[in-house]
């Protein structure tokens, strides 16, 4: 950039900036804030900002009366476990359409992605009776099923543009020299694909983790990720802003976290390439 | 060169994504067809029998079919409109050169990371309750009524929580976008005296035009589905003011267990999802080729 910005101008932009960023971050901010404050300071008029007595009994009632940590739990299992088992599908596939193209590969991408677009909805009510007569409903395994092809296709699509960008005469290279097809999978592409499936690995964990419509559709007590054991909140019991903010944050700061690493595989991740 | 042996296994590496995505696509599509077409309830296990079209009928002369379109259709207008406004102009502020860029990145794009029960619960509670809320503490100390938003003005409500959680999406998009624009062209414009706003209207616009039209796609396809937000604050009232397409069928199958009456809600909510997917394919399969 050769253009010149005044220091006065960039002060001003600086200011607005920070102001939107703050704004919208607020309710996140607010909700941490909430989470050490007692139910009473909680509801208090005007609402106590830095001044109060920071507690963390919150944390520990959210835990004793209802188990918390084994949502928590499900909730690993069920994202990790849904994509652990997409990439072991996808890796294969995506690999063969970028380096094997055929007449037909650009269909078949075409055709796994429209199947992401059918909604939810749409199957709910065979894939509930499906689940009840299978004894599904109400476990991880049936979590984990539903959330692996469901983002199936998004795993596939994300694979598929990180390896187009390998240069295929790496690969001839190697067949040049000799190179068998298992030990160019093993010693040549996979080293050059690690950095693009550990990105899918960590966007498709975001979208499992944070998916809310099977996760409330298929679950009751048992296998119920956060996503639900949040929703128990919505019947309000007396005091319980101190107690929903406790829960919320452990819910949401593991995944916040890991969001902000992944920002930028996150835009080629969600547009299919189509925005870079 | 690919050779034959490594076609032959390419296919068989291929094979199970397809395998699998193909039962997943046509097994409870299927269904649901099949289903539309039946009276079946579950509370009368063993009555299934032939309806035909009914299940159609019946739907679409129900009044909350016609009030689950139009609130589908206002949600998913609502949220855009905010998020791809607001996403353009906090794309061109984040654009600006300004101290702390990276963390007003991190803090603008912060709201897509909340999980979807999470954030209704919170602005339900915590900002909109007309009692304890932080919007009641606000109006009142101007010296306004505090506005009960999830009763007055309920869907509104719903439209603000989703939009906050998607208005970070499209600025992330669409300052993704902005940033590939060659800033050598802007400056000619600006040397050859071209104001501000024509800067922005003739040049950065139509840069972005893709990205908008890929945010559009990909929000429209979500939006459609929002269910949890609804459950989670009104229940899809007062009466059927929030009730969408998707939480209406939710309603009929799960609720009212009217097994043939939801799955034909579910073939409706498909060919809508449909005529916006054909849009998005086209847009991405180009991009393919390019």
């Amino acid at each position: 950039m050769a253009r010149a910005i005044t220091p006065r101008r960039k002060a001003i932009t600086t200011v607005i900036a920070w102001t939107i960023g703050l704004l919208i971050f607020f309710p996140i901010f607010w909700t941490v804030l909430t989470s050490f404050k007692t139910e009473a300071e909680a509801v208090a008029t005007p609402p106590r900002f830095l001044m109060f007595d920071w507690t963390l009994e919150n944390y520990a009632t959210v835990q004793e009366r209802s188990n918390y940590f084994r949502h928590f739990w499900n909730s690993v299992v069920i994202s990790l476990g849904s994509t652990v088992i997409g990439l072991i599908i996808a890796i294969p596939a995506a690999w063969a359409m970028a380096f094997v193209p055929g007449k037909r590969t650009k269909d078949v991408l075409m055709w796994m992605l429209s199947t992401k677009m059918l909604p939810p909805v749409g199957v709910l009510v065979p894939l509930y009776l499906l689940f009840r007569d299978t004894g599904l409903l109400d476990t991880r395994t049936g979590l984990v099923i539903v959330l692996t092809l469901i983002n199936l296709p998004i795993i596939i699509w994300m694979l598929y543009t990180y390896f187009r960008e390998i240069p295929g005469e790496i690969l001839e290279a190697a067949r040049m020299d000799g190179a068998t097809l298992r030990s160019e999978i093993l010693y040549v592409l996979t080293p050059m694909a690690v950095p693009g499936i550990a990105s899918t690995l960590l966007l498709n964990v975001i979208l499992a983790w944070n998916e809310a419509f099977w996760t409330l559709n298929l679950t009751a007590a048992n296998a119920a990720p956060l996503t639900a054991f949040i929703a128990s909140y919505s019947s309000p019991e007396g005091l319980f802003y101190a107690k929903l903010s406790a829960a919320s944050t452990m819910a949401i700061a593991p995944i916040l976290i890991l969001g902000w690493f992944s920002q930028k595989q996150l835009v080629r991740g969600l547009t299919f390439g189509a925005v870079k | 060169m690919a050779t034959k042996a490594s076609k032959t296994a390419a296919r068989l590496m291929i094979s199970p994504a397809v395998i699998l995505l193909l039962m997943w696509m046509i097994v409870p599509l299927a269904m649901t067809v099949y289903f539309s077409l039946l009276r079946y309830n579950l509370l009368m296990p063993g009555m299934e029998s032939w309806a035909g079209f009914e299940n159609y009928q019946y739907f679409f002369s129900d009044p909350a079919f016609t009030s689950a379109l139009v609130n589908t259709l206002l949600l998913v207008g609502g949220v855009l409109f905010v998020s791809v406004v607001g996403g353009v102009l906090i794309a061109l502020l984040l654009d600006q050169d300004f101290w702390g860029q990276g963390i007003v990145r991190l803090l603008v794009l912060a709201p897509f990371f909340v999980m979807p029960t999470v954030s209704a619960l919170v602005w339900k509670n915590m900002f909109m309750n007309p009692v304890n809320g932080i919007f009641a503490w606000l109006f009142k100390s101007v010296g306004l009524q505090p506005f009960d938003f999830l009763t007055a003005a309920p869907l509104m409500s719903i439209i603000g929580i989703v939009s906050w959680q998607w208005l970070p999406f499209a600025s992330l998009i669409l300052l993704t976008a902005m940033q590939s624009l060659d800033s050598e062209q802007l400056e000619a414009a600006e040397m050859d005296g071209a104001p501000p706003l024509k800067r922005f209207w003739f040049i950065i616009l139509p840069h972005l035009s893709r990205a908008i039209t890929v945010v559009i796609l990909i929000e429209t396809i979500f939006l459609l589905s929002v269910f949890a937000e609804i459950l989670v604050t009104t229940n899809g009232g007062p009466g059927t003011a929030t009730t969408n397409l998707t939480f209406l069928v939710y309603v009929q199958s799960l609720l009212q267990f009217d097994v043939g009456l939801g799955s034909a809600g579910g073939v409706v909510a498909i060919i809508l999802a449909n005529i916006v997917a054909i849009f998005l394919m086209r847009m991405i399969g180009k991009n393919l080729d390019a």
